[in-house]
C-alpha cells in the first residue's frame, strides 16, 4: 500500500515540475497533459500505440533486472539493444529466401546472440576482476550505435534508397507478425513470455537460488562452491540477449530496416524501470506501461503542441532524479 | 552549543580528567581491604553513577530485555555475564543510545536522562569499544583520537593531541605511539587506541563489549592491567562477556544476565564458577566437555596433503611458506597461531578459494591442486567460516534456503527447474535431530538469529551431509558455554566416525581439548607441529608471536 503510494508521489511531483517547464515553454501543460491522456489511453489505437511502445521498455527492464540479482549493474541495455539489431538485420539480408516459419526463430535466435555477446564481453571482463561491469556496459553503449552506424552508411547501405543511412528492407519473411490493423507485433508474446521466465527462473529454480545466494553474500556463495564467474557470464550474455531480442523487434516488426539511432533511449529507460520497480515483474509491468504513455504522449505533443520529443526527456530525467532522492530518504530512516 | 547543565563548562575539564577525586582514591586506601572497597566507593558518594531502571526491549522475534534493574558504582569494574542472546549487548547499547528502550529509565548522577543517540551517551560521558572497532585504518593513531574529541579546534594542533596521548597512555599502561598508522598496529594495540579515544574525549564509563574476544592470551592480561588501574582512577567499567575464567580475574562485581533478565549479581568474593555458571544456566549446568579418548584409524590415504604450499601475500598479510602438512581421516589436527598469520589462507587453500602459487595439494590421495571450490565441496569437504554471518550464509535468506544452498544438486528436480523443498526440510530436521540440536524456525533469516543458532545452523548444513574434511575455522568464537560445548562435541563426533578435522582456533583450551596433533603458525610458516602431551601453553604462546627459543 505505502509503495503503491510512493509511486503516485513520485508521479505527481514529477508531472508538476514537468508542467512547470512547459509553463516555461510557453505551452499550457493542463492541455498538454489532457491531449497525452486523451490520446493514448482514450482511443485504441492510441492505446495499441503505447502497447507498442512498452515491448521494448519491457524487455530492457528485465535485461537489467535479471543481473541485478547477482548485484550487477548493468547499464548497457542500450547498447545490447543495438547489437541485437544489428546481428538481426545482418541475417535479414543475408539469407533472404527462408520461409517466415524459419525466419522469425532464425532472428529470435540472432537477436539474443548479438545483444548476449555485447554482453558477455562485459560479463567476462568482470568474472576476471579487469574491469567492473558498471563502467564497462555503459561504455559499450557508445560503441554499438558507432557499429550500426558503420554499416548502414557503408556496407549494408540500401542502393534504393541512397539518401538516407538505412540498410534494404527486410524481406517479408523476416519481419514479425503483428496484430492485424495495429502495429502490435510478436515482441508483446516474447516480453511477456520472458518476463514470466525470469519470475519463474529467479524464484523458483535452483540456479535462481544460486543468484540470489551470490547477490545476497558473494563470500558465502564462493565458499559454498557457486562458481561466480561463470554465473557472472552466463548472466549477463542472457540479459544481454533479453536487451538484443527488443533491438531485434524494433527493427524486424517496426522498421523492416536498420537505420541509425533507430532507439529514442529505450535501454536506458528500461534501467530507470527496473530500479523504480525493484525488479519486481509486476512492477515492471506497470512501469513499463506507464512509461509507454510518457513515450507516446511525447511524440503527440510534439504534432499538438510543438514541444520537441526530446522534451520527454526531460520529464523521465525528473522521475529519476525524484525516484532517486526518495531511495535515499527511505534508506536513512531505516538505519 | 547545547552544554547540559551537569556537564559542566570548559573551565573544569582539566579536573575532570581524573573522574575519582585525589580525595576518593585516598579514601579507598585509607579502607584498605579490597573486597569491601566498592561498598565504601558507593556510600562515600551520592549513590551509583549509572542506574538502569526496568529497562525492557523487544526485538521482533524476541524479548532481548525484559524490566532490568542495574547499577554501576563509581571506580568498579562490573561484569554483565551471560549466554549468547541473553541481553547483555542490547542492554549496553540502550546505554549508548544505539537502541531506545521501550520502557524504563535511565539515571546519570542522579539525574534522569534521555539518550536518544550515542551523541547523548557521550554529552553524558559514557563510551563504548565495540567487538568490531570504529577505527580509520589510514589514519595515524592521533588523527582518529583527534577525530572523536568533543570540542577539535579548527586547526587542530598535533603536537598537543600527542602529547595528551602520551599522557594518559603512560598512565595508564596504554603505550601506543601516536605517529603510527592504525592499520599497521596489532589488534591489541588498536583496542588500546580505542580506549585512548574514549578517555581523550573524557568518558568516565567505558563499555567493553566482548573485548577479548581479539585478543592474544598475553594482551589479555594486559587489558586486565590497564582496567584495573583505570578503576583504580574512579573509572566505571562494563566488561561483557560469556567467559568465566575472565569475569573471575578482573571484575569487582558481577552481574548474570539470563533470557533478557537479571538473573542475579555477585560481588568477587561471593562469586565461584559454580555460583556463575548456576546463575547462567539456572538448575541445567552444562555438562563438562569430556572427550572420548583418540581413536585414530592409520589409514593408506590421508585426507589432505599439503606439500611445500606457497601463497601470494594479501596485501599486508603474510601468505602461506612452503607448508607440509599431512591430515589422515579421524584426526583432529589444531592450528595455534595469533590471527593474520595465514590462517584464513590456509583455510581457503584448502577449500580451493584460493590458488597455490607453489607447492600441490592432494585431497584423498587425488591431485587436488586445481580443483575448484565446487569440486572440492562435492568431494565431501565442508568448512565452518570464521564469520558466519558474513562468509557462511546469505543473511536474508531463510535457514531453508540456507540450508538448501549447501547442496543444491541434491534438491534439484526436473534437471534444477524446481526444488525440492519438502526434502530439504526433511534433511535440516534430521541433521539438526542427528547432531542433537533443536531446530530454530525454519523461515526465519539467517541475520535474525542470535550468533549460537547461526552457528548451530552452519554445523547442522556442514556436517549434516557427512562430510569426509571439514576445515573449521574459530567455530567456538563469541559462543556461550552451553554453544561452544555442544559444537565442540559435534567436532569430535564426526571426528570418531572417520572425519578429518583441521580445527583453525585462538582458544588454547579448545585446541588442547580436541586436537589430536597441533601445528603453530606464524607469519605463513608452520613453527612447530607437535602432540599436545609434548608442549606447554608457554611454548605455544611464545611460538604464536615469534618471541623466545621455541625449542625451551
Amino acid at each position: 500500500m505505502r509503495a503503491v503510494l510512493r509511486y503516485v508521489l513520485i508521479l505527481v511531483i514529477a508531472l508538476l515540475a514537468y508542467g512547470a517547464v512547459l509553463l516555461m515553454a510557453g505551452k499550457d501543460p493542463v492541455k498538454a497533459y489532457g491531449d497525452i491522456v486523451n490520446f493514448t489511453l482514450g482511443t485504441p489505437y492510441g492505446l495499441s500505440e503505447v502497447i507498442v511502445r512498452m515491448i521494448p521498455l519491457l524487455l530492457t527492464a528485465v535485461a537489467v533486472a535479471l543481473p541485478s540479482r547477482l548485484g550487477l549493474i548493468n547499464v548497457g541495455g542500450e547498447g545490447q539493444l543495438y547489437m541485437g539489431a544489428w546481428l538481426a538485420t545482418w541475417g535479414a539480408i543475408t539469407f533472404t529466401a527462408l520461409p517466415a516459419i524459419a525466419f522469425v526463430p532464425l532472428l529470435i535466435v540472432l537477436g539474443f546472440v548479438g545483444g548476449g555477446s555485447w554482453a558477455a564481453v562485459a560479463g567476462l571482463l568482470r568474472a576476471k576482476g579487469w574491469v567492473n561491469e558498471t563502467i564497462s556496459t555503459l561504455l559499450l553503449n557508445y560503441v554499438a550505435p558507432l557499429i550500426v552506424g558503420y554499416f548502414v552508411y557503408g556496407a549494408w547501405r540500401s542502393a534504393e534508397s541512397s539518401a538516407f543511412p538505412q540498410s534494404p528492407a527486410f524481406p517479408a519473411a523476416a519481419r514479425l507478425p503483428s496484430l492485424p490493423g495495429t502495429r502490435i507485433h510478436l515482441g508483446l508474446l516474447l516480453a511477456l513470455g520472458v518476463l514470466v521466465l525470469y519470475w519463474f527462473g529467479v524464484q523458483r529454480t535452483k540456479w535462481g537460488l544460486r543468484m540470489r545466494a551470490i547477490g545476497g553474500n558473494p563470500e558465502a556463495a564462493r565458499r559454498l562452491g557457486i562458481p561466480l564467474g561463470w554465473y557472472i557470464v552466463v548472466v549477463l550474455f542472457v540479459a544481454g540477449g533479453i536487451a538484443g531480442l527488443a533491438g531485434m523487434a524494433e527493427v524486424s516488426a517496426l522498421h523492416g530496416r536498420l537505420r541509425s539511432g533507430f532507439s529514442p533511449g529505450y535501454g536506458f529507460v528500461g534501467f530507470m524501470i527496473s530500479w523504480l520497480a525493484g525488479g519486481s515483474p509486476l512492477g515492471m509491468l506497470l512501469m513499463s506501461f506507464l512509461l509507454a504513455v510518457i513515450f507516446a504522449g511525447g511524440s503527440l505533443l510534439q504534432l499538438t503542441q510543438g514541444v520537441p520529443f526530446a522534451a520527454v526527456n526531460v520529464l523521465m530525467a525528473l522521475i529519476l532524479f525524484i525516484v532517486l532522492a526518495q531511495l535515499r530518504f527511505g534508506r536513512r530512516r531505516k538505519a | 552549543m547545547a552544554v547540559k547543565p551537569h556537564d559542566g563548562g570548559e573551565e573544569d575539564r582539566s579536573v575532570r580528567r581524573r573522574p575519582g577525586s585525589s580525595a576518593q582514591t585516598a579514601s579507598w586506601l585509607d579502607s584498605g581491604g579490597m573486597p569491601n572497597r566498592t561498598d565504601k566507593v558507593a556510600s562515600a558518594d551520592r549513590g551509583p553513577l549509572v542506574s538502569l531502571r526496568g529497562i525492557s526491549k523487544g526485538f521482533p522475534n524476541v524479548q532481548a530485555n525484559d524490566a532490568v534493574d542495574l547499577d554501576l558504582l563509581r571506580g568498579e569494574i562490573h561484569a554483565l555475564l551471560g549466554e549468547n542472546g541473553a541481553g547483555k549487548s542490547t542492554l549496553m547499547k540502550i546505554l549508548y543510545g544505539f537502541y531506545r528502550a521501550d520502557k524504563g529509565e535511565i539515571v546519570v548522577d542522579g539525574e534522569r536522562e534521555t539518550i536518544r543517540s550515542p551523541l547523548d551517551a557521550r554529552r553524558l560521558r559514557i563510551g563504548m569499544v565495540f567487538q568490531t572497532f570504529t577505527l580509520i585504518p589510514a589514519l595515524s593513531v592521533a588523527e582518529n583520537i583527534a577525530l572523536y574529541l568533543p570540542h577539535l579546534p579548527a586547526i587542530p594542533s598535533r603536537a598537543q593531541i600527542a602529547g595528551q596521548i602520551r599522557e594518559v597512555s603512560a598512565r595508564y599502561g596504554l603505550e601506543v605511539n601516536p605517529e603510527a598508522t592504525v592499520r599497521d598496529l596489532c589488534i591489541g594495540d588498536q583496542q588500546k587506541v580505542e580506549v585512548l579515544k574514549l578517555l581523550l574525549a573524557d568518558a568516565r564509563v567505558l563499555i567493553f563489549d566482548e573485548a577479548t574476544r581479539v585478543l592474544a592470551p598475553h594482551e589479555i592480561e594486559c587489558l586486565f592491567e590497564v582496567l584495573r588501574r583505570l578503576r583504580d582512577d574512579g573509572y566505571s567499567i562494563v566488561f561483557i562477556t560469556h567467559k568465566l575464567r575472565e569475569v573471575l580475574a578482573c571484575a569487582d562485581r558481577i552481574t548474570v544476565m539470563r533470557r533478557g533478565r537479571i538473573a542475579g549479581t555477585l560481588s568477587r568474593c561471593e562469586a565461584t564458577e559454580r555460583a556463575l555458571v548456576l546463575l547462567m544456566f539456572e538448575a541445567s549446568a552444562p555438562a563438562e566437555v569430556r572427550l572420548a579418548p583418540r581413536r585414530r584409524t592409520e589409514s593408506a590415504t590421508p585426507s589432505l596433503e599439503l606439500q611445500g604450499v606457497f601463497t601470494r601475500a594479501r596485501s599486508r598479510q603474510a601468505g602461506l611458506e612452503e607448508i607440509d602438512l599431512v591430515l589422515h581421516p579421524g584426526e583432529i589436527l589444531g592450528v595455534a597461531g595469533v590471527s593474520g598469520n595465514a590462517q584464513r589462507e590456509l583455510g581457503d587453500v584448502i577449500l580451493g578459494l584460493l590458488p597455490c602459487a607453489a607447492g600441490r595439494k592432494l585431497l584423498f590421495g587425488e591431485d587436488a591442486t586445481r580443483w575448484s571450490a565446487g569440486r572440492i565441496r562435492r568431494r565431501g569437504v565442508g568448512f565452518v567460516p570464521e564469520e558466519p554471518l558474513a562468509m557462511g550464509v546469505v543473511p536474508w535468506m531463510t535457514v531453508l534456503q540456507n540450508a538448501a544452498l549447501g547442496d543444491l544438486e541434491k534438491y534439484s528436480r526436473c534437471g534444477g527447474l524446481a526444488l525440492d523443498w519438502s526434502a530439504v526440510r526433511a534433511d535440516v530436521e534430521r541433521s539438526y535431530g542427528a547432531l542433537g540440536l533443536s531446530a530454530p524456525g525454519l523461515h526465519t533469516p539467517a541475520k535474525a538469529l542470535s550468533g549460537g543458532n547461526l552457528q548451530r545452523a552452519i554445523l547442522a548444513r556442514e556436517l549434516g551431509r557427512l562430510p569426509r574434511l571439514v576445515v573449521a575455522s574459530y567455530p567456538t568464537r563469541g559462543l556461550d558455554v552451553v554453544s561452544a560445548t555442544s559444537a565442540r562435541r559435534l567436532l569430535t563426533t564426526i571426528r570418531d566416525s572417520g572425519a578429518s578435522v583441521l580445527l583453525i582456533s585462538e582458544d588454547l583450551d579448545e585446541l588442547y581439548s580436541l586436537s589430536d596433533r597441533l601445528i603453530v603458525l606464524f607469519e605463513g610458516r608452520i613453527a612447530r607441529t607437535a602432540l599436545p602431551a609434548e608442549i606447554t601453553r608457554e611454548e605455544i604462546g611464545h611460538l604464536m608471536t615469534g618471541t623466545g627459543c621455541g625449542h625451551a
